[in-house]
């Protein structure tokens, strides 16, 4: 154990035969850090992760964990631990004998194996459970069991590829939870693959965002959420609203832009005057009944109650747009006419 | 700094150079003889560098500069690039100069004019012993550890190295005695090189001839031996297929009974079925006996010639063929059938456009194995061949023959060879690149598709009828050893066991006086040391397969693949031209009979290994990767113990197998190891069927215990670990 390490990525590409699995990328985590890869199925997730293990080795590039060149390092000389998405606990052993395995195998005396096996057992809240077999124990204690076997060997890095697949909707949240507590209570670096953003946004401090064997934005949740750098990243992270507009001048990064009858004005991001994207998240859109000042007039194709919010979908002249309103207290009619205004937050100009 | 492994090759090399006896003892293996009877100082005994200092044998010194290079290593970083150069030109350079003067100088003296300036007047050496044997070992691991630091199996020391164990193994038993045939039939039988005395021979009218075309006169055995061949695997694969529909796709009742069949053809050994079948359909059998008589005709010889083999072997072959297509028809996924179903195709419509196409693999599976068992089959065409010579029994007359002609022998060696590879790359070309997998591991309810009704009908009456052959035909088996002669005296005697198995009270304790004893122990002692390394070799090569990978992967598992399809014939005769002069001269000896069963049933023991594995979920492996543990105790602590009824199983088989084996095995026994096949085969030919079933059929009580225990062991294994499922709903939350 050498305290947390950092993980750095130097245009890492990985080759499948003909197929770029992926390409060329380049990332730092930083020591103690929780860190997501995030993307659609098929992005490169998981390979990313593996090569990070050494389960895979890198067709071209530079890994680096802890100040380390471990490019061409096979899998057992890397100080990293992984919790697989099926688990993989060794069914021939009891609870015990799977989470003291990597202590065992580094040839550690028989005592403290015990020992350190036992405290990890209590840190994830399965104490007396060592006994017994892992078909004995239901999906959310083996996924504690995988967890309890990785960190009880203190690694530089502690991997997790979509720990929370197998698990049903309400244990997910619970689980996520606890694993963040723990990372953070042990400060140990974490890579975290899913491709569920809410998941993402909510145990991250920092998220890498994949798609198509590249790294399409990275950055905190709140800059994705906030700043996303792309028309995919926009989509991806939240719902967003995509509105061809048109900036009509920028002056000292702020530029005036124009949408379908409503003037704005937002950070630049970079871009000039001309035609232009914009993101609007659906809760950034305000709906009155009555007409008022700089506001335009939609109609109400669809309304939905959906207890805690409505949802719309509005005809505007930016083009058809998809509102959450949370007053359901004078819901408006479909068919209606409304007037929309957007709120300061939550609209962005994406840069092409 | 040099690795652990790699410093253990260093050290067993440098051990073995200095300290084992250099060269093969006559005394065998295990003897220690060397110790006491001059060591150092004997020409025969000597190691490595005693032969240099001593004995004048100069040519090994250069072994002694390849063993040294990797020293170099020592002080350099542990996965540096040049220390794998270094140990790749080590291992290589020293592995061929090991050849290079292994095969260059031999018994007879040296044949190589390039060695000629290093070795002295009359200098000559044997085959070799532990000595080299571990030396060119360490070679081996020197190349595959070099490789591994270049990248080879993601720099895994231990993966590296069996590969090249596997395909180093593969090349030395399988590969080059083959090519030895080939190199051997373009030889005179005093070894000049003969080209158009091989033309000669491959077109000689006994291998092609096509009189019986034409009307009188017989057929050349490569004919007869193809004809037969193909009717063989049809009528094989046809009745399987019946039999597997019947058990998985119809409620007969039976099913079970029906499933013991498949355990009959591992079980059997050679001869038995021809000669049940000759005191069935035979000139003085029952069945002819009674029909003759009931018809007024004269009893005649008909079983004898293409008949009785390909009733034979149909026999023999059809549970093969039914083992297969049952894996093959359980697999078809019982939605698919569904689906075609509810797209508006009724039974019939759905058995043949979805169940039967995708069933094709097996069916040419299981097709090639009947073909190439019927080619390589010896037993029943020399019993029940008269007249209808086919290559199998052709390639042994041919070498223990009068006429000893081991140039023909070879010829009819690459014909068969021939035959089997291009069965094989018809199959592969068959089956193509289409994928057949239906299982996909998730839960896949729905029924099995129930036949049509006509076909079930027609399984019926094939299936019922041949059943009840077989159980009398291994009736008969038993009965037939308790006659005095069947077909003529049927007084119930147990002279023959007696004769074979008596043990008497002697002077000092049992006395094994029995005729039968002693190639019955030999047997079971060379079937059961060759059981541990081929389950060994088997589940291995099964792991490659399964778990890594590596550039030539597929070149790899083409290479174990052919291996598996050349007839144990060929392997027989290969052998004996291989392996009776140096530098591997194993003709003889117990050892060779090891090799032959090693590399004859390795592919049960990768095939027991494949389906086990690929249950396992490989996350598994890689989870013991990257919690420290090396591929090493990844196989020991975590795959082993999951594999342990695959381990069983491969090893009873491999055992089983043994037992039965003769094609590859009646070429290679000799004086001091008689087997059991081999001693049947003595009293078939001398028309002594009565001793010979009583000794088949002991053999197949022997065999049918070990497997019942087999399975006895495994099944209260599985019992014992299933546990109650404790997790209860209320726990699912927590
Ligand atoms: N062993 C492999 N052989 C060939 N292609 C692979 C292999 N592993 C992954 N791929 C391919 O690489 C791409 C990325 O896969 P992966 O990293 O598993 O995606 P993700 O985890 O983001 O869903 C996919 O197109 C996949 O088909
Ligand atoms: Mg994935």
């Amino acid at each position: 154990m050498s305290g947390p390490a950092s993980v750095r990525f130097e245009d890492v590409t990985k080759r499948f035969g003909e197929v770029v699995a992926v390409d060329s990328i380049s990332f730092e985590v930083e020591p103690g850090n929780l860190v997501t890869l995030l993307g659609p199925s098929g992005c490169g997730k998981t390979t990313t992760l593996r090569m990070i293990a050494g389960l895979e080795l890198a067709s071209a590039g530079r890994i680096v964990i802890g100040g380390r060149d471990v490019t061409a390092l096979p899998v057992t000389a890397r100080d990293v631990a992984m919790v697989f998405q099926s688990y993989a606990l060794f069914p021939h052993m009891t609870v015990a004998e799977n989470v003291a395995y990597g202590l065992t195998v580094s040839r550690v005396p028989k005592a403290e194996v015990r020992a350190r096996a036992e405290r990890a057992l209590e840190l994830v809240g399965l104490a007396g459970y060592g006994a017994r077999l892992p078909s004995e124990l239901s999906g959310g204690q083996q996924q504690r069991v995988a967890v309890a076997r990785a960190v009880v060997l203190e690694p530089d890095v502690l991997l997790f590829d979509e720990p929370l697949s197998n698990l049903d909707a309400k244990l997910r949240r619970r689980v996520r939870e606890e694993i963040r507590e723990l990372q953070q209570k042990l400060g140990i670096t974490t890579v975290y693959v899913t491709h569920d953003q809410e998941e993402a946004l909510a145990v991250s401090d920092r998220i890498i965002v994949m798609n198509q064997a590249v790294i399409a934005q990275e950055g905190t949740p709140r800059q994705l959420y906030e700043e996303p750098a792309s028309r995919f990243v926009a989509d991806f992270i939240g719902d967003a609203n995509l509105v061809e507009a048109r900036i009509r001048a920028v002056e000292n990064g702020h530029a005036q832009v124009e949408a379908g009858g409503l003037g704005l004005q937002l950070p630049a991001r970079g871009s000039a005057a001309g035609p232009a994207l914009l993101a609007i998240r659906p809760r950034s859109i305000r709906l009155h009944p009555e007409p008022r000042e700089h506001a335009v007039r939609v109609r109400v194709d669809k309304a939905t109650y959906l207890g805690g919010h409505m949802e719309y979908e509005v005809e505007a002249p930016l083009g058809p747009l998809f509102v959450v309103d949370l007053a359901v207290d004078r819901p408006l009619p479909a068919g209606s006419d409304a007037w929309m205004t957007l709120a300061p937050r939550g609209v962005t100009l994406v840069p092409a | 700094m040099l690795n652990r492994p790699l410093a253990a090759w260093l050290a067993a090399g440098w051990a073995a150079a200095l300290l084992l006896p250099w060269y093969m003892l006559d005394d065998g293996l295990f003897s220690f003889v060397w110790l006491t009877e001059g060591y150092a100082g004997d020409r025969d005994y000597a190691p490595a560098l005693f032969q240099v200092l001593w004995h004048e044998r100069y040519w090994l010194a250069p072994l002694g500069l390849f063993l040294a290079l990797p020293l170099l290593a020592v002080g350099r970083p542990d996965n540096g690039r040049g220390t794998g150069m270094l140990l790749v030109a080590a291992g290589a350079g020293g592995l061929f100069w090991l050849l290079l003067q292994g095969f260059g100088i031999d018994h007879r003296g040296v044949s190589l004019a390039l060695l000629e300036p290093l070795v002295p007047e009359g200098g000559r050496q044997y085959g070799m012993g532990w000595g080299a044997s571990l030396v060119a070992l360490a070679f081996l691991f020197f190349i595959t550890q070099g490789l591994a630091a270049h990248g080879l199996a993601r720099g895994d020391v231990f993966v590296a190295g069996s590969i090249g164990l596997v395909v180093a193994l593969v090349a030395a038993f399988i590969f080059f005695p083959v090519l030895t045939i080939l190199s051997s039939a373009l030889r005179d039988n005093q070894g000049a090189l003969a080209p158009f005395l091989f033309l000669d021979k491959l077109f000689d009218g006994r291998i092609w001839g096509t009189a019986c075309l034409t009307g009188g006169g017989r057929c050349g055995s490569a004919w007869n031996s193809l004809i037969l061949a193909v009717l063989t695997g049809l009528s094989t694969t046809l009745l399987g297929l019946a039999f597997a529909l019947v058990v998985t796709r119809t409620g007969f009742r039976a099913k079970r009974m029906l499933r013991t069949l498949t355990v009959l053809p591992i079980i059997t050994p050679p001869f038995v079925i021809g000669l049940a079948i000759i005191l069935l359909f035979g000139r003085s059998g029952a069945v002819t006996q009674f029909v003759a008589d009931l018809l007024g005709l004269d009893a005649g010889r008909w079983v004898y010639g293409l008949p009785g083999i390909l009733f034979a072997q149909t026999l023999a072959f059809t549970p093969i063929a039914f083992l297969v297509l049952i894996g093959v028809v359980e697999g078809v996924s019982p939605s698919m059938e569904e689906a075609a179903q509810t797209l508006r195709a009724d039974a019939w419509t759905t058995f043949t456009t979805v169940s039967l196409p995708l069933m094709r693999p097996g069916l040419a599976n299981a097709f090639l194995l009947g073909f190439i068992e019927s080619l390589a089959d010896f037993g029943n065409p020399l019993v029940l061949g008269g007249s209808y010579d086919v290559l199998a029994t052709d390639i042994f007359f041919a070498i223990v023959g009068a006429q000893y002609d081991q140039g023909r022998a070879a010829v009819l060696a690459i014909v068969l060879l021939s035959f089997t590879l291009m069965a094989f790359w018809a199959q592969q070309r068959w089956l193509g690149r289409r994928s057949y997998a239906t299982v996909s591991g998730k839960g896949d309810s729905g029924l099995p598709l129930q036949l049509p009704p006509a076909l079930r009908r027609l399984c019926y009456v094939v299936v019922i009828p041949w059943a009840a052959l077989t159980a009398v035909i291994y009736l008969m088996i038993l009965f037939g050893g308790f006659v005095e002669f069947w077909g003529r005296d049927h007084t119930l005697t147990l002279r023959h066991y007696i004769h074979a198995f008596s043990v008497v009270e002697g002077e000092h304790g049992l006395v094994w006086s029995g005729a039968a004893w002693n190639s019955f122990w030999t047997t079971l002692q060379i079937a059961a040391i060759s059981a541990v390394p081929t389950a060994a070799l088997g589940l291995l090569t099964a792991w490659l397969l399964v778990r890594q990978s590596f550039g030539f992967k597929r070149a790899f598992e083409f290479g174990t693949m052919l291996s598996f399809a050349i007839p144990g014939t060929i392997i027989g005769v290969s052998y004996i031209l291989a392996f009776n002069v140096p530098p591997l001269e194993l003709t003889g000896t117990g050892i060779i009979l090891v090799i032959s069963f090693v590399f004859r049933n390795m592919p049960v023991g990768v095939r027991a290994g494949i389906a086990t594995m690929s249950q396992l979920d490989r996350s598994l492996d890689e989870a013991s990767l990257t919690l420290r543990a090396n591929s090493f105790t990844t196989v020991r602590k975590v795959i082993l113990p999951l594999l342990r009824p695959a381990i069983l199983a491969a090893l009873v088989y491999s055992f089983v197998r043994a037992m039965t084996a003769i094609s590859a095995v009646v070429f290679l026994v000799s004086a001091n190891y008689e087997m059991a096949t081999t001693y049947i085969l003595g009293r078939v030919e001398n028309g002594d069927y009565g001793l010979a079933i009583a000794y088949c059929s002991v053999l197949i009580l022997v065999m049918l215990a070990a497997i019942g225990l087999m399975q006895w062991v495994v099944g209260h294994r599985r019992l014992g670990r299933r546990a109650p499922s404790v997790a209860s709903a209320a726990e699912q939350t927590s």
